[in-house]
């Protein structure tokens, strides 16, 4: 089982986290059908690095992760404020 | 018994006999023997039959590692007798027999095999089509080794988990001595080995040297691990996956172990590897580290007159081995044109035993019903794959063949690691490591004692130093030149009659994968699937170097380039007990669970949840359930609704995030005042309901539903993380238990209780919400209308909850108060035409197909699902959720999914239903076509039977339509 370092909690095993799915921008209110539908029902599945949301369930803290989803390494996980300046507003 | 005088069988224990039975015949052990040896000094040597052609089989590697051992012991298939330790009154029977081990009708099998080329299966049974389900009967029965013991009673299972800086796997020499190096330099290690007794090949190979100095060696280095106290030993445990990052699976006995290690050592050492030749397979001819467990350990002899095929050094050191235990060698064969160790060779020929050199056993001679092997034919080897024509025959009973070794380093594929052909020491090598681990000893290719303790102390020390400890450099070391003189190239030899077996397990021969790679399933990959050589129980430890010979050959390509299969968890057969370990079901229970089991009730599962469903017992279910309806609508019913989800919510932007997160609207909502929660999801989908409290202008307590608290609160938390809004969130589930009071005599009964709560309707209506102590307890009093009466419902700390319970029986007993379980109150709020989320909605319900458009602020800005809803109800909806009451409510009653139909087409289905005494009708709600939702109209319901039924539309709710009775 893979290990997770959280920013909170420091290195916990895999099975402690679910992945929230890629931080991706969230379209303005008025942005019409197709941009939200492409949000909602569309999921990038990149190969390669991504910026994902991950949270420790059992003390319920999200983060923000970069992964290879290639090899599925982790190179690095944030608390959500050192990457968003005031709050994610706008994405997801 | 035949033994072989002491000090011969280090692990025996002379003065104590046992008793044990195979196929039915008693025989005698004695303690430290496996049921292999002690079988062997009975002159037992057959054990099994082999899976497609029903062969005879012994005993080979004597470690455990191939399935030519495996017996069934008692309701345990496929155990390895050669690991399997004799106990008294052990009973152990043949596998895979047709008939009786010594007779097996399956072995005509063999006669047919030209008949069974490769890929038999694919091409015969599958033609034409549906053949194959009348071979399938045939094929069952002779498919599988053991016996699988459905009547088995369940066993203690257990999972443990363990943490070191250091994982040793394999404590031979090199194991031993990296273990004791990263140990020194500070690490803790954990050091596992799959035999019951640490040492590896330090308790039986030669070495070269005098034995003593081994015995010595091995002495000293097992009392340095056992006195030190970093190391923890745990023998008879066998690593079965090495996954991400250093998780290793362990299992030893009923046990199995999560290891999570800093740093991995592989030292599970080598396999040596079978030479190909006619009948290689038969009972008495086994590799040499075989022969010197035998005699080493057990004191048992391979046979009376034993003859040895050698390409390397070790032939020559288990031939005196073997000389000095007094066993008859007949002789000698040296693959090489001159011979590897000259002194001994010419010694063996001074004591009269035959000696060939560049020459190979071309067939052993089978015995009648090939049960044992009468002698070896030998010809010299003129180039690859081919022999002289002149065959020398020698008598013998036994054949040692020492070709060579594969090392065991799959464990490390498991986990990244790639194996490739390297042609310098005609095996197979480890290219790449997984990350954080290191390799050492002869799965390194390092093969004398001083390279491999060498190599041992460098693993340690890299492996110590990666883990912080601080290490000095430590010699460098050069490649061990005995590496490239151990294993021979390429040591296969065709035989015109064939039966020349590269994989034991699946008896698959030469011929067969050449046949493989002239179907055209060339790559190792593929011919591996097409002829299952390596599928079998020894994954191809024993068979897939000399296959990748034969195929890579076959093709005419270089070996080099050669894919390798893949190499996949567990390493060996794991026990499905170990895997399910012990059952664990956590539950949940609310803190009026003990007074709900006192008073009969019957519990039901929701999420983790135990909650009473009815009270008084298994009998008359429908008739309880309607005695505790009738006292809600008539005079009181208290039920416990703790299972509900509590999540608090404070600071001044605590109403803006209940705005965003819910459809309706918070921002004025007054304190004291509480107000209906929907949620729906981004894509406008409803996704559970609640009720908000407001406590303070900056402080909200809400209710979700009973299983959808943790998702609900989990989702809050990323979103509060993304809006950065100036608000905690604390999930208070467990902190306070609830229970709802309702029915005409509701107020009537808590205004028994002492308390500084005002229960009048002109100062606590509808829908308010009230701060008091009541009984001493600290409460939060809502009303609330679920149930379509009067009632109150009421929020105190967990721990004090059942005493207001009790009270409030207590108080409503003159009343007639009933205890109301779950399928009581599903009734109750379906007479109300509430609905519950997840039951009467699913992933795709809008609010406005169930009735609750009044419930969604669209204009009041962004909400989660917002957007979506607002395109969604703009396209127009596609069914509604409507009430519906049955015409004949004396006929058959639908059940939940239950198709609502127009004509021949799918119109909807039935989400809740159930005959209600108040209004003495069946009702329910179902989704049906926007034009069947107008009152009135009369849709047909296709039952399970596939009867029709007739429903009516009717409006809701059922009961009480004005909702005058929940707000008296």
């Amino acid at each position: 089982m893979k290990v997770i370092r959280c920013p909170l909690n420091g290195p916990r095993n895999a099975q402690e986290f679910i992945c929230g799915g890629e931080v991706i921008t969230r379209p303005g209110e008025d942005a019409g059908s197709r941009p939200w539908a492409d949000y909602i029902f569309f999921e990038n599945n990149s190969r390669g690095v991504v910026r994902e949301w991950w949270c420790h369930v059992a003390s319920g803290y999200w983060f923000i992760a970069e992964r290879d989803t290639a090899t599925d390494e982790f190179l690095g996980t944030w608390a959500v404020h050192e990457v968003f300046d005031s709050g994610a507003e706008g994405s997801r | 018994m035949n033994r072989l005088p002491a000090p011969w069988g280090s692990r025996l224990d002379r003065d104590r006999v046992v008793g044990f039975r195979f196929e039915g015949r008693g025989y005698q052990a004695l303690a430290g023997d496996t049921l292999a040896s002690a079988l062997q000094a009975n002159g037992q040597r057959l054990l099994s039959r082999s899976f497609k052609y029903h062969r005879p089989r012994g005993a080979w590697s004597y470690c455990g590692l191939d399935a030519n051992s495996y017996v069934q012991v008692g309701d345990c298939p496929s155990v390895h007798a050669d690991e399997l330790e004799v106990h008294d009154g052990l009973e152990a029977t043949a596998q895979n027999v047709w008939g009786s081990l010594q007779r097996d009708y399956g072995a005509m099998a063999g006669w047919l095999a030209r008949f069974l080329p490769v890929g038999f299966y694919y091409r015969a049974f599958f033609r034409p089509r549906g053949i194959w389900k009348y071979w399938e009967k045939l094929f069952r029965r002779t498919a599988g080794l053991g016996k699988i013991e459905t009547a088995t009673p369940p066993g203690e299972y257990d999972k443990q988990y363990l943490f070191a800086d250091v994982a040793v796997i394999g404590a031979g020499p090199a194991g031993i001595s990296a273990a004791l190096t990263a140990a020194d330099a500070g690490a803790s290690v954990l050091l596992v080995d799959q035999e019951p007794q640490p040492g590896g090949s330090l308790n039986y190979a030669r070495f070269q040297r005098q034995r003593s100095a081994v015995d010595a060696l091995c002495g000293s280095l097992l009392q340095r691990v056992e006195a030190h106290d970093r190391i923890r030993l745990l023998t008879r445990t066998c690593c079965t996956g090495w996954f991400a990052d250093n998780w290793l699976a362990l299992c030893r006995g009923n046990r199995m172990y999560k290891l999570r290690a800093g740093q991995v050592i592989l030292s599970t050492g080598s396999i040596e590897q079978p030479c190909v030749f006619r009948n290689n397979d038969l009972p008495g001819i086994i590799p040499a580290s075989a022969a010197q467990r035998m005699v080493r350990l057990y004191a048992v002899s391979p046979g009376h007159r034993v003859s040895i095929l050698t390409a390397n050094q070790e032939g020559y050191d288990v031939a005196q081995d073997l000389l000095e235990a007094g066993v008859e060698i007949a002789a000698v064969v040296d693959m090489n044109e001159s011979p590897v160790d000259a002194g001994a060779f010419e010694m063996f020929k001074g004591r009269g035993i035959r000696t060939f050199c560049g020459s190979t056993v071309t067939a052993a001679l089978a015995a009648r019903g090939k049960r044992a092997i009468t002698g070896i034919s030998v010809a010299r080897i003129t180039a690859r794959e081919c022999v002289a024509p002149d065959h020398e025959r020698v008598d013998c009973d036994s054949l040692v063949t020492s070709i060579g070794y594969a090392p065991l380093a799959q464990l490390a594929c498991h986990s990244g690691g790639a194996l490739i052909y390297d042609d310098e020491i005609h095996s197979l090598r480890l290219a790449r490591r997984p990350a954080a681990s290191q390799i050492c000893g002869s799965v390194n290719h390092v093969w004398t004692l001083e390279s491999v303790l060498c190599d041992g102390e460098r693993s340690g020390r890299r492996a110590a130093g990666a883990m912080g400890f601080k290490v000095d450099d430590g010699p460098s070391i050069e490649l061990d030149p005995a590496a490239q003189r151990m294993n021979h190239p390429h040591p296969v030899f065709p035989h015109p009659k064939g039966k020349e077996f590269v994989d034991f397990d699946e008896d698959q021969t030469i011929a067969d994968l050449v046949n493989a790679v002239a179907d055209g399933f060339g790559h190792p990959e593929l011919a591996k699937r097409y002829s299952t050589t390596g599928m079998g129980p020894s994954q191809g430890r024993t068979s897939a170097l000399n296959a990748l010979r034969i195929i890579q050959g076959a093709r005419a390509e270089p070996l080099k380039s050669a894919g390798l299969t893949t190499q996949r968890p567990p390493l060996r057969a794991v026990p499905f007990g170990l895997l399910a370990g012990r059952l664990f079901e956590p539950e949940r229970l609310t803190p009026m669970h003990g007074w709900h089991k006192a008073h009969g009730a019957r519990f039901m599962t929701a999420g983790l949840w135990q909650r009473p469903g009815r009270y008084g017992g298994d009998d008359t279910p429908a008739e309880k359930i309607a005695t505790e309806v009738a006292a809600v609508r008539e005079r009181a019913g208290l039920i416990d609704v703790s299972t509900l989800g509590g999540i608090e919510l404070r600071g001044p932007d605590a109403a803006l995030f209940l705005n965003r997160m819910y459809t309706f609207t918070y921002l004025k909502q007054p304190v004291g005042r509480t107000r209906y929660l929907l949620m729906t999801d981004e894509s406008g989908s409803v996704a559970d309901d609640g009720v908000a409290c407001r406590l303070a202008p900056d402080c909200f307590y809400i209710t979700t539903t009973t299983t959808g608290a943790d998702d609900v609160y989990r989702n809050m938390l990323r979103r509060n993380a993304e809006w950065g809004l100036d608000v905690e969130l604390v999930n208070v589930t467990s902190v306070y238990a609830a229970m709802n009071i309702a029915g005409p005599e509701a107020r009537r009964i808590i205004e028994q209780l002492n308390s500084d709560i005002d229960w009048s309707a002109a100062s606590f209506p509808y829908l308010a919400a009230r701060q008091g102590v009541v009984e001493g307890i600290e409460t939060l009093a809502m009303r609330v209308g679920f149930v379509g009466e009067m009632g109150f419902e009421l929020h105190v700390p967990w721990c004090q909850a059942l005493t207001l319970w009790e009270r409030l029986m207590a108080c409503g007993r003159d009343c007639g108060i009933a205890p109301v379980g779950v399928e009581a109150q599903r009734i109750l709020r379906l007479e109300k035409g509430h609905i519950i989320v997840g039951q009467d909605t699913d992933g795709l319900t809008m609010p406005a197909e169930a009735g609750l458009e009044w419930a969604v602020k669209q204009h009041k800005g962004y909400f989660v699902g917002g957007p979506a809803l607002a395109q969604r109800v703009a396209m127009g909806v596609s069914r509604k959720l409507v009430g519906f009451r049955l015409l004949d409510a004396t006929g058959v009653i639908p059940e939940e999914c239950h198709l609502v139909m127009r004509g021949n087409e799918i119109a909807g289905r039935v989400t809740s239903v159930a005959r209600s005494a108040a209004l003495e009708a069946v009702v329910g709600l179902a989704y049906v076509l926007p034009e069947q939702a107008k009152v009135d109209t009369v849709f047909e319901i296709k039952v399970g039977n596939g009867q029709r039924v007739q429903a009516q539309t009717v409006s809701t709710p059922f009961y009480d339509p004005d909702n005058q009775r929940q707000k008296m």
